[in-house]
């Protein structure tokens, strides 16, 4: 890259600025053309009336089973992009981890060569922090800390957690809880569904693991268990379509029950797709927020 | 129905699953999963091409219960079959050829999550391919987005991590105009299906309704598939994301991620919006002058990079300049020159990333200068190295040559279009021979690889006596890459460099291919 001088540079900034400012004016000037210039949302002559919604209303219930449409529209009728969606997800998930996942350093033989080179050999420290275990048992030397690679190792350990939240959460977690359970396996009969609910159960979790600490959390949601759910669900969930996209494009019967419209036993597939998006969406929730706090799972 | 038909719906489930099960895998066995998955893929798109080529045929396919407007579906023509087959043998010949890299630059404990990327990666360009539904595309567009950010970021060096986020920034960027096209289009067609699209856009051209607003959806989706594929205004994500990521990620980048939203765009034109309509609105005018410019500055900038991946990779802004031009000459010519050079060129930037990586080493980049002597070291790597490049500089016997030869035909009868284009072609062909000679000949220059074999010989020889010297050069012979590991780089590359040599001596069969897959588009 060329060199420039700091009167040129400013120069440049300048110029660039202007040219953003007059990209995004256009940009918008378009854009709010468009919007005049769009049919009326709930206009009779709407293009968007047409055969295809006129399906999704009058038959949806009997040919999904869901009394919520928007759940059959996308868990059934168009139940690849959703498909699609979930994994777009796991994606973020995965790439996440790869971002965030701290090393544990003794099995990791590229960041010992790293640290090597820089001349920094910390082997008793992981031995160290693994032995940690509260707040008033960490070495208080300087050194300890700058050892550290990274802050989110020790960061966490230092917060004594507040009682108001500790006693707010304690009543709020099953609340949320509970209610996250509530919508997703009501997702065919009322607004709601696997991603909704998964959210919320996700930040239930997030409440609870900063009002507890993540030591009382990773009892049950630790790395392990985090990728088996994440894992089993989205494989349920991608047989269960395969299966169904196999059958519906060979023009064999599925063979799955759809059930009485509006009983929670309803709708097909519909209903455990519901309870897989959910566990997956829970997960992703839970885990990036412990990637990002402290650099695992 | 025959059960061939099933093969494009297999192999995009096929990744998925192996993407799914190399999750819970260690380091070994999601790299055998993962090839394995590729392979089967590319049995499956070969056995359906070979069967799609007999019926010369397209067809579509119901993913579900339901008929298309109402369900997804996916269709899959000759096109659509070679296209599929192209990106398979990128990802599976980089994946093998780049075994050390991976081995030695990734942590032992995300090597399996790479083997995930790569296998997500794959279907979500396979669906791109197939998609016959446009929000589908989006939806596969996001996954294609996310995992390209894993693929740059995976060395988890500071360098590759900006790469990512700038990658990251401009290509979201991308996806959200094409959104916005999306949700436009949906609001004055009422469709997503394509065909339905089509036949909509089609009829509100003849009513000469939403004529502005139609020619802002095109340049929409138009600007934002081309910022994600690098073309020349919006290449500054280029440079970075290839020369600093690690090699199999470089190869399946340059050769075929960025090609998939090409394909969509070529897909958008003939199937979405229209050809007619398309021309119409003047877009082909901005792709084509885009295009003439990218080829021109991508090669200057490649002169003056001056190191050897960094180079490579503004060559690639170059080549997609040339694609873009391609289908901005606005005929079905023109449209069947840019497929071909869609194929030609990523075997042949993957080759030329694969080929690289024994000259850098563990290096992340190397000087072009420092090449010197290196050919009669890494033998094999020195002559794919050169087939590629000259290939991309558009020798004969070699597929670039075609490709050039079929751009520059299509351009024929085009008025000012043809002196544009023939112009550009040839500006930038001696400027890829300026920097691509000034690498062969540093390549297969004597001197420079003696000497440095004697200095470290000198330095390991004073230094002996040092125990701690001994572990460290211990540690080192690990790291080297080992028999088996060469051997397989060398077959990957003699592999690319074999087919880029057999589309240069025969390109009937491909070419004929592509343009009956074009007219049943």
């Amino acid at each position: 890259m060329a060199d420039f001088n700091p009167k040129e540079k400013k120069i440049l900034y300048r110029a660039f600025r202007i040219t953003a400012a007059i990209l995004i004016v256009m940009l918008a000037a378009a854009l709010i053309f468009c919007m005049f210039d769009l049919p009326g949302l709930f206009s009779p002559d709407h293009p968007g009336e047409n055969i295809v919604a006129e399906r999704y209303i009058e038959s949806g219930i009997e040919e999904t089973g869901a009394v919520n449409f928007v759940a059959g529209m996308i868990l059934d009728y168009r139940a690849f992009d959703t498909f699609g969606e979930s994994n777009v997800l796991f994606a973020a998930t995965i790439c996440v981890m790869v971002l965030l996942l701290v090393q544990d350093q003794s099995k990791s033989r590229v960041r010992r060569k790293r640290s090597k080179k820089n001349g920094t050999v910390n082997s008793d420290q992981t031995t160290v922090s693994e032995s940690q275990t509260s707040f008033e048992q960490l070495p208080e030397s300087k050194a300890y800390y700058e050892d550290l690679r990274d802050e989110r190792e020790i960061e966490p350990r230092l917060i004594k957690n507040d009682v108001i939240l500790k006693t707010i959460a304690k009543f709020a977690v099953p609340f949320i809880l509970m209610f996250g359970v509530y919508v997703i396996l009501n997702g065919h009969l009322s607004p709601g569904g696997g991603f909704s609910g998964g959210a919320i159960v996700g930040s239930g979790f997030i409440l609870a693991s900063v009002a507890f600490g993540f030591d009382k959390m990773e009892r049950f949601l630790n790395r392990k268990s985090a990728g088996i759910i994440t894992f089993v669900s989205l494989l349920v969930y991608c047989l269960a379509k395969s299966y169904s996209f196999f059958t519906g494009a060979n023009h064999l019967e599925s063979g799955i029950p759809l059930g009485t419209p509006g009983a929670i036993l309803s709708s097909g597939l519909i209903l455990i797709l519901n309870i897989c998006v959910g566990f997956v969406v829970a997960c992703t929730m839970y885990s990036f927020f412990s990637l990002m706090r402290r650099g695992k799972i | 129905m025959d059960f061939v038909l099933n093969f494009p719906f297999f192999s995009i489930m096929i990744c998925m699953l192996a993407a799914l099960s190399t999750f819970m895998l260690g380091r070994r066995a999601a790299a055998v999963v993962a090839k394995l998955a590729l392979l089967i893929t590319l049995v499956l798109s070969v056995i359906l091409t070979v069967y799609l080529h007999g019926t010369g045929e397209s067809f579509v396919y119901m993913m579900g219960h339901f008929p298309a407007p109402w369900g997804n579906e996916i269709r899959a023509g000759e096109l659509e079959g070679v296209m599929a087959i192209f990106t398979c043998v990128i990802a599976l010949l980089s994946l093998i050829a780049g075994k050390y890299s991976i081995r030695t630059e990734i942590d032992d404990t995300k090597q399996n999550l790479y083997y995930l990327i790569t296998c997500l990666m794959e279907a979500s360009l396979l669906a791109l391919i197939y998609t016959n539904d446009i929000f589908t595309g989006y939806v596969f567009i996001e996954i294609n987005t996310i995992a390209g950010c894993g693929l740059i970021m995976i060395r988890n060096t500071g360098r590759s991590i900006a790469a990512a986020i700038r990658y990251m920034v401009v290509s979201l960027v991308g996806s959200g105009l094409f959104l916005i096209g999306t949700t436009l289009l949906y609001s004055i067609t009422g469709h997503l299906l394509m065909q339905n699209i089509n036949e909509s856009v089609a009829a509100l051209a003849a009513d000469g309704s939403y004529s502005v607003t139609l020619t802002i959806i095109t340049a929409l989706m138009t600007v934002g598939l081309a910022i994600k594929s690098g073309l020349f205004p919006f290449h500054l994500w280029i440079p970075d994301a290839y020369a600093i990521s690690v090699t199999p990620s470089s190869a399946m980048l340059s050769g075929m991620v960025s090609k998939g939203y090409i394909f969509l765009l070529i897909k958008l034109i003939y199937r979405v919006i229209g050809f007619d309509v398309y021309s119409s609105t003047g877009v082909f005018d901005l792709i084509f002058i885009a295009g003439i410019i990218a080829m021109i500055m991508g090669s200057v900038a490649a002169i003056r990079s001056g190191y050897l991946r960094r180079m490579t990779a503004y060559s690639s802004v170059s080549q997609i300049g040339y694609i873009f031009m391609g289908i901005g000459i606005a005929n079905s010519a023109g449209a069947v020159a840019a497929i071909f050079h869609i194929i030609t060129h990523g075997l042949t930037k993957s080759l030329l990333f694969i080929a690289a990586s024994s000259f850098t080493g563990r290096k992340e980049d190397i000087r072009v200068s420092d090449l010197k002597g290196l050919g009669h070291k890494y033998p094999v790597s020195a002559a794919t190295f050169t087939a590629a490049a000259l290939s991309i500089i558009g020798f004969p016997l070699f597929a670039g040559f075609i490709a050039k030869m079929l751009l520059a035909n299509a351009s024929f009868d085009c008025g000012w279009r043809m002196y544009a284009a023939i112009g550009a072609i040839a500006v930038s062909t001696i400027l890829n021979v300026v920097y691509f000679f000034k690498c062969i000949i540093n390549l297969y220059a004597f001197g420079g690889f003696e000497e440095e074999k004697k200095d470290t010989e000198g330095s390991t020889a004073e230094e002996t006596a040092d125990e701690s010297v001994k572990a460290t050069a211990c540690v080192d012979n690990e790291d080297r890459p080992t028999k088996y590991e060469n051997a397989l780089h060398g077959i990957c590359a003699a592999v690319l460099a074999i087919i880029n040599l057999y589309i240069g001596l025969a390109p009937g069969l491909l070419s004929d291919i592509i343009t009956k897959g074009l007219n049943v588009f």
